[in-house]
C-alpha cells in the first residue's frame, strides 16, 4: 500500500522506526571531501528525513552495513577470548537497486561460498532491511541497465521525496502497522505507487560472454600497468567488493592481551597477493586490473551464475587517474568482435 | 616639465629610463580577475601605451610607455578597476576618477587556490580580498602573499608576510585499512609526521605541518578534513641588502588572528620607522627593533587558541657579501 504524507509526518514515522532500528542513508557531510571547499555524500545514521541526499550518488556503499571497514572479531587474553556484542537494533538501509542487489553478490561470497555462513556478516545482515530509493535518471557513469541490476523487488519501503511531501510504499508486511497506527489521527492519504526504474544509462556495456585466459597476455592490460598508482579508491567505494585481511595486535601498554580484526584488502594495493617468502603473484597494477576485471565479469560468473559487478559506476567516479572500469570491458568486448587492436 | 614625481608614484606611477614617460601598475588582489578588465587594459596600452603589458611578480599588469601628460586621462580610464577590483570589495576609494591612492603596500599576491588547485587548503583570493580591505590604500612598503598549502607556489617565503594554508587532519580508525598510503606519501613528500603503530596511524603533532597531504591520499576517508589555520611566515626579502628567506613566526592561527596581525604590524611600522629615511622596509624595521617588539605590538588583542604557536626566536641566516670569500 503507497501513502502519501508531509515531511513531517513522515518524520514522526522515522522516530518510531528509530525505535527498533538504526537507519543508514546517503548524507553530505559538508567539508568532509578530499579537497578543500568539497563535501563528502557517504552512508550516515539518519533521524530526519531531510538528512538524506535523494539527489547525489554516494562515494562509498552501503555494505558498510554489514561488512564495515575494520570490524573486531575478538578480543583475547592470555586464555580467553570474547567476541565484541552486537547492537540489538535492525538496519535498514536507504539504497538504490543497484546497491540492493550489490548484497545478492555480498551474501553470495559471505553466505554461500564455502561449507557455512560467515558468522560476523550474518549476523548483521539478519538485520538489515531496505529502503528503496528510485533514481529518476541515472547518474553519472552507471550502468546498472547492462547489469540488470536497475530493478528491485527486495525493500520493505519505498520512500520518494517531492517538495515537502513523502511517498511511501510498503512492501514488507511487517512494516504496515507502523503507518496504519499514524493513519488514524493524521492526514496521511492512501496513494497508488508503483516503484520506478532507470531503463537505459548513458554508459552501456555489452559484457563479452567468454573472457578467458587468452586475454591474459593481451597488451591491453600494461596500459594500465603505467595508468592505476594502486590506491585501491575503487575497491573501497565498491558495493561488492568483499576482500578483507587479518589483524593480530597487541595492546601496548599489556601485550599479553589484544584483539583480532578483519580489515577491507584490496586487489589493487601491493601487497594483496604477496605470501609467506615474499612472493608475490601480481606484481604490476595491469595484472592487478586483469585479476579485478576478470573477477567482476568472469569468474564470479562462473561460480554463481551472475556477473559480480552491478554497474553503479563508483570505481568510475573515484579513480583519480580517470581510469573507467566500463571504459575497459568495452575494449574487452572491442577485442572480442575482432576490432580494436 | 613639472611633475612632482613623489605623488606620481603614488598614483601607481613610476619614472622610468626614458624622460616624461611613465609606467602604471594595476593591482589584482589575489591575482584572479574577471576578464572584462582586460579590454580596459588593452585600451590603456593601445590608447596611451606602447601596446604592450608586463605582467608583474606581483600578479598584478604594468602598463609601460604612458606619456606623463596623460596621467589624467589614464586614472579616468581605469576608473572601473578601482571600482570593480578595490572599492567594491571594501577597500576605501575616495574617488575612482583619479587613479590608485597609494603605492607603497603591494598588491597582495596568491596562488590559484582551492578555487581550482587540489593541494589548497582555503580560497586564497578571499583572503586576499580580506587583506587588501585591511592594508590598501597605505604608503608603507609592504608586501604579502597568500599560499594554499606549503608548496607556497607564490613564494610566500619572500614576503614580509606570507599566509601558508594549514588544516587540521582528523584520523576515523574504523574507516582505516592501514594500507599504509598516508605513512609513505608523508614521508616522502612532507615532513615524515606519520607512523603506523598497530596498523593504525599516529600523527605527531609537533611535526605536522597541517598540508593535508594525508586527507588528499586517503582512498578511504579514514583523514578528513578539521578545521582551517594558517602558518604565518614573515619578514622574508629580496633586495640589495640581506635578502633572505621568510621564517616561521605563527602556526596553527586562525583566519581573525592573521588579519589581526597585520592590521597591528602598521601600527608597529607607524611607531617605529626611522622617518629621516625616504622609506623604510618593515623587515628592516625589525631588524632594529629584534622580533620581540615586533610579537608584542603585533599580537596585541590577537586571539590565539590553545593549538596556536608563536616562535619565540627567529634566525634569520645570514647572507655574506665579503669579496674575500668569491
Amino acid at each position: 500500500m503507497g501513502y502519501q504524507m508531509s515531511t513531517v509526518e513522515f518524520n514522526n514515522v522515522i522516530s518510531k522506526l528509530l525505535l527498533d532500528y538504526r537507519i543508514l542513508a546517503p548524507v553530505c557531510l559538508e567539508g568532509k571531501g578530499t579537497f578543500s571547499g568539497t563535501d563528502l555524500v557517504t552512508y550516515g545514521d539518519i533521524e530526519r528525513i531531510q538528512d538524506v541526499v535523494f539527489d547525489r550518488k554516494t562515494v562509498y556503499s552501503a555494505k558498510e552495513a554489514v561488512f564495515p571497514p575494520s570490524e573486531t572479531m575478538f578480543y583475547f587474553t592470555e586464555e580467553e577470548f570474547k567476541q565484541p556484542s552486537v547492537d540489538q537494533k535492525g538496519i535498514l538501509v536507504f539504497a538504490r537497486p543497484c546497491d540492493i542487489n550489490a548484497f545478492k553478490r555480498l551474501d553470495a561470497i559471505y553466505l554461500e561460498s564455502g561449507p557455512y555462513p560467515d558468522p560476523y556478516y550474518l549476523q548483521l545482515r539478519e538485520k538489515l532491511k531496505f529502503v528503496l530509493m528510485e533514481c529518476d535518471h541515472g547518474f553519472k557513469n552507471c550502468f546498472c541497465a547492462s547489469m540488470g541490476t536497475n530493478e528491485t523487488s527486495d525493500f520493505s519501503l519505498l520512500v520518494r521525496s517531492e517538495g515537502d511531501q513523502i511517498f511511501c510504499l510498503i512492501n514488507d508486511t511487517g512494516f504496515e502497522d507502523l503507518i496504519s497506527e499514524s493513519l488514524a489521527s493524521n492526514s496521511i492519504r492512501k496513494v497508488d505507487l508503483q516503484p520506478g526504474f532507470v531503463q537505459r544509462n548513458k554508459t552501456r556495456l555489452q559484457i563479452p560472454d567468454k573472457l578467458d585466459n587468452s586475454l591474459f597476455s593481451h597488451p591491453l592490460w600494461q596500459e594500465y600497468a603505467s595508468r592505476c598508482t594502486g590506491c585501491g579508491r575503487c575497491n573501497f567505494s565498491c558495493p561488492t567488493c568483499s576482500c578483507f585481511t587479518m589483524q593480530d595486535l597487541f595492546y601496548r601498554d599489556n601485550p599479553s592481551c589484544g584483539e583480532r580484526r578483519r580489515v577491507w584488502a584490496s586487489c589493487m594495493i601491493e601487497g594483496y597477493t604477496e605470501m609467506a617468502g615474499g612472493q608475490e603473484v601480481r606484481k604490476t597494477q595491469g595484472e592487478r586490473m586483469r585479476f579485478k576485471v576478470m573477477h567482476k565479469f568472469s569468474d564470479f560468473k562462473k561460480r554463481f551464475g551472475f556477473h559480480m559487478c552491478v554497474g553503479c559506476g563508483r570505481c568510475d567516479d573515484v579513480c583519480p587517474e580517470y581510469i573507467s572500469l566500463p571504459r575497459c570491458v568495452q575494449k574487452l568486448q572491442e577485442i572480442k568482435n575482432g576490432g580494436v587492436r | 616639465m613639472s611633475v612632482h614625481t613623489k605623488k606620481l608614484i603614488k598614483n601607481a606611477y613610476r619614472i622610468t629610463r626614458d624622460r616624461d614617460i611613465t609606467a602604471l601598475r594595476i593591482r589584482v588582489p589575489g591575482g584572479h580577475l574577471p576578464v572584462e578588465y582586460f579590454d580596459i587594459i588593452k585600451e590603456v596600452a593601445q590608447k596611451y601605451g606602447n601596446g604592450t603589458v608586463h605582467i608583474t611578480t606581483r600578479q598584478g599588469f604594468e602598463v609601460p610607455g604612458i606619456p606623463m601628460e596623460m596621467v589624467d586621462k589614464v586614472n579616468r580610464l581605469i576608473a572601473p578597476i578601482l571600482k570593480g577590483l578595490e572599492k567594491d570589495i571594501g577597500v576605501q576609494v575616495n574617488d575612482e576618477e583619479i587613479g590608485y591612492p597609494a603605492a607603497g603596500t603591494r598588491n597582495v599576491s596568491g596562488c590559484i587556490g582551492n578555487r581550482v588547485c587540489p593541494f589548497a587548503n582555503y580560497d586564497t583570493t578571499d583572503l586576499a580580498l580580506k587583506l587588501e580591505r585591511i592594508i590598501y590604500p597605505n604608503d608603507y612598503h609592504v608586501k604579502i602573499a597568500v599560499s594554499g598549502c606549503p608548496n607556497d607556489c607564490i613564494k610566500a617565503h619572500m614576503q614580509d608576510i606570507g599566509v601558508l594554508g594549514q588544516v587540521e587532519p582528523l584520523y576515523n580508525p574504523d574507516r582505516c585499512i592501514s594500507c599504509g598510503a598516508c605513512v609513505d606519501n608523508c614521508h616522502k613528500r612532507s615532513t615524515g609526521a606519520l607512523t603506523m603503530v598497530n596498523y593504525r596511524v599516529e600523527r605527531d603533532e609537533k611535526r605536522c605541518l597541517g598540508c593535508g597531504e594525508c586527507v588528499l591520499t586517503c582512498p578511504n576517508s579514514a583523514w578528513t578534513r578539521g578545521s582551517n589555520y594558517y602558518r604565518v611566515v614573515i619578514m622574508g626579502r629580496t633586495g640589495k641588502k640581506n635578502p633572505r628567506i621568510a621564517r616561521t613566526f605563527l602556526e596553527w592561527v586562525s583566519e581573525d588572528t592573521v588579519l589581526k596581525v597585520v592590521a597591528n604590524m602598521y601600527d608597529y611600522i607607524e611607531k617605529h620607522i626611522d622617518r629621516r629615511l625616504p622609506k623604510e622596509h618593515v623587515g628592516y624595521i625589525v631588524d632594529r627593533t629584534g622580533l620581540n617588539v615586533f610579537k608584542d605590538e603585533v599580537l596585541k588583542e590577537a586571539e590565539l587558541d590553545a593549538k596556536a604557536k608563536v616562535a619565540q626566536f627567529i634566525d634569520f641566516g645570514r647572507y655574506f657579501y665579503d669579496r674575500n670569500q668569491m
